[in-house]
């Protein structure tokens, strides 16, 4: 498991982290924050360059500490590595720019419990070398960024007629207050997901390579190491847009095997 | 043996009754209350309805050509633009039906699937994406048109004002065009219920559960003048008779509407009562369009000869 990206280059998982699988709109993971913290383009760039530093380092101190922490406590020791520069972070925060800070509230205490970050240490820094599990946290983290900050100016120039606090709606323009509260959040996720598929399948359809935005995919979901994959293909099978359920077939094999 | 017997698949009976014919009935029904809303309201009201059903009906076309398959022949959106229109205050900017009318149709009916798979009534919900959006005195609040000015009759009952229940009932009151008129709204809901479009299992269960709970938590005892001021004030009747009947969001079992009237007349008579509002009907029908699902899954009648007495209850 895995073997292939240990010896990915560092800008391989770059671009890994920041699209083929962006952890919001392609892995939909760490919704809580995505969700809760992005009223503002500012709120949300703030949490995800917190949520990067954190998953940076946690990734690497992981990656090192690959071969001594025991398999059975894995979990316990992970979020202590994370609390700990969680903890850093905030503190950090606190002293430096204490308006993101207020802003964020008790979201930057609630990233220990994000799962990305567990999910990458689990997924890719426990079972690979540092400096790919470092990009990887990188990669990753600046996914998470651009994400949140592309939903933050989306609702803050709905919801108030501003990007970063510079007003660029006419004067017209009645802001549509529902787009800085909970419901907002959940249109223009769910909006951008849309978006973001819409440009996939169209890629699709012109017969581009989308295994390559989608995921690395091989078919072979056995012995896939993809965290999050909706086991799905799609591929142009000359005329038209097939969709293939690979959970499918995957249970078929399971169930011969058995 | 001159007959013969034809085999085929099923449905083998079909009903006369179609999906358009039905929503021409209710926007037909619709019409005494968007009429008294016109004439107690100018003609802004008038604007307001032309505005939103354009709205509504454009979306469905649009979206329609996007998607290749054509449904506006089922005249539901503009069942939908009417509905909506007559919830908004005729006080509101004119882009305001536009807006619901657009979000109505795309976000809340066609994402979903269209009519039918749309979990929650689209008029409904677009009223609600407005109230929430917009609550300034000068957008979704604004009452003041023509003759009316000030606070609706049901703002000044929880103020604690004496309101005129005659003027209620007649509709000559400020609120939104087309709810201010319990006479109109129940012409036409006779003439649903006359050809059978809608039944009163969940008007009448709603409006009957509503008026008991105001009669036991409505501090005022036994006081029909406060009682029938309750019942006659705000979107109550045409809520009741048109928007929880709505037959995409209502449970399907017998036993489930009524479970959903009553469910609507509790909730209703918690956001008046105890809410910091003084109306709560649509926020009351869409909390009951998500539960009817699980009403349903409660309420299925048992199939005739399966699960009696002793089998399949253990």
């Amino acid at each position: 498991m895995g073997k292939s990206n240990s010896t990915a280059s560092a800008g391989e998982r770059l671009i890994n982290g920041l699209v083929k699988e962006n952890p919001t709109f392609v892995l939909m993971l760490g919704m809580c924050p995505t969700l809760a913290v992005t009223t503002s383009a500012v709120n949300g760039f703030g949490m995800g360059a917190t949520t990067l530093v954190v998953l940076a380092l946690s990734n690497l101190i992981i990656s090192l500490l690959r071969n001594i922490i025991p398999k059975k406590v894995r979990i316990p020791a992970f979020i202590v590595i994370i609390a700990s520069f969680v903890t850093i972070v905030q503190l950090l925060l606190e002293a430096y720019i204490p308006f993101l800070n207020d802003a964020l509230g008790v979201y930057i205490p609630l990233i220990v419990v994000n799962c990305i970050i567990l999910g990458r240490a689990e997924s890719y820094a426990y079972l690979n070398s540092p400096i790919p599990s470092l990009f990887d946290g990188i990669g990753m983290g600046m996914g998470f960024t651009v994400a949140l900050t592309c939903i933050g100016a989306v609702r803050e120039l709905l919801g108030t007629g501003k990007v970063f606090g510079f007003g660029i709606m006419p004067q017209a323009f009645t802001p549509i207050g529902i787009f800085v509260l909970a419901p907002g959040a959940f249109f223009v996720l769910a909006a951008l997901c849309a978006l973001q598929n819409f440009v996939k399948i169209r890629g699709a359809r012109a017969g581009k390579d989308t295994s390559k935005i989608g995921s690395g995919c091989t078919e072979d979901c056995m012995n896939c190491g993809e965290q999050g994959c909706s086991r799905r293909k799609f591929y142009d099978d000359g005329d038209d847009l097939v969709v293939e359920d690979l959970s499918e077939t995957e249970e078929a094999k399971t169930d011969a095997e058995s | 043996m001159e007959r013969k017997l034809k085999v085929s698949s099923n449905p083998h009976i079909r009903s006369k009754v179609t999906t358009n014919g039905i929503m021409m009935a209710v926007a037909l029904a619709l019409l005494p209350a968007a009429g008294f809303g016109i004439y107690n309201f100018g003609i802004r009201a008038l604007l307001h309805i032309l505005i939103t059903v354009a709205a509504t009906v454009l979306t469905e076309f649009l979206f329609g050509l996007y998607k290749k398959k054509m449904t506006i022949t089922d005249l539901s959106a503009v069942v939908t633009g009417l509905l909506l229109a007559l919830n908004l205050p005729a006080g509101a900017p004119l882009w305001i039906g536009a807006l619901g009318g657009v979000f109505a149709i795309l976000v809340v009916k066609m994402l979903f699937g269209g009519l039918g798979q749309n979990f929650m009534n689209p008029a409904l919900a677009a009223r609600c994406f407005l109230l929430i959006s917009f609550p300034g005195p000068t957008l979704m609040t604004n009452f003041t048109c023509d003759a009316y000015s000030g606070a609706t009759p049901l703002a000044a009952l929880k103020a604690g004002e004496v309101v005129n229940v005659t003027d209620m009932i007649l509709g000559r009151t400020a609120g939104t065009i087309g709810e201010t008129s319990m006479v109109a709204i129940v012409v036409g809901a006779c003439f649903l219920l006359l050809l059978g479009v809608i039944d009163l299992r969940i008007p009448g269960s709603y409006i009957v559960s509503f008026a008991v709970f105001v009669l036991i938590f409505g501090g005022r005892g036994l006081d029909l003048q406060y009682l029938s001021a309750q019942l006659a004030g705000g979107g109550l009747m045409l809520g009741a008779f048109f928007m929880a009947t709505d037959y995409v969001t209502r449970p399907i079992t017998a036993k489930g509407q009524y479970v959903f009237g009553i469910f609507l007349g509790i909730m209703t008579g918690i956001f008046r009562i105890f809410g910091p509002g003084a109306e709560g009907v649509s926020y009351a029908i869409i909390l009951g369009n998500l539960l009817v699902p699980l009403i349903e899954k409660v309420t299925m009648p048992r199939a005739f000869g399966k699960g009696g007495a002793g089998h399949g209850r253990k």
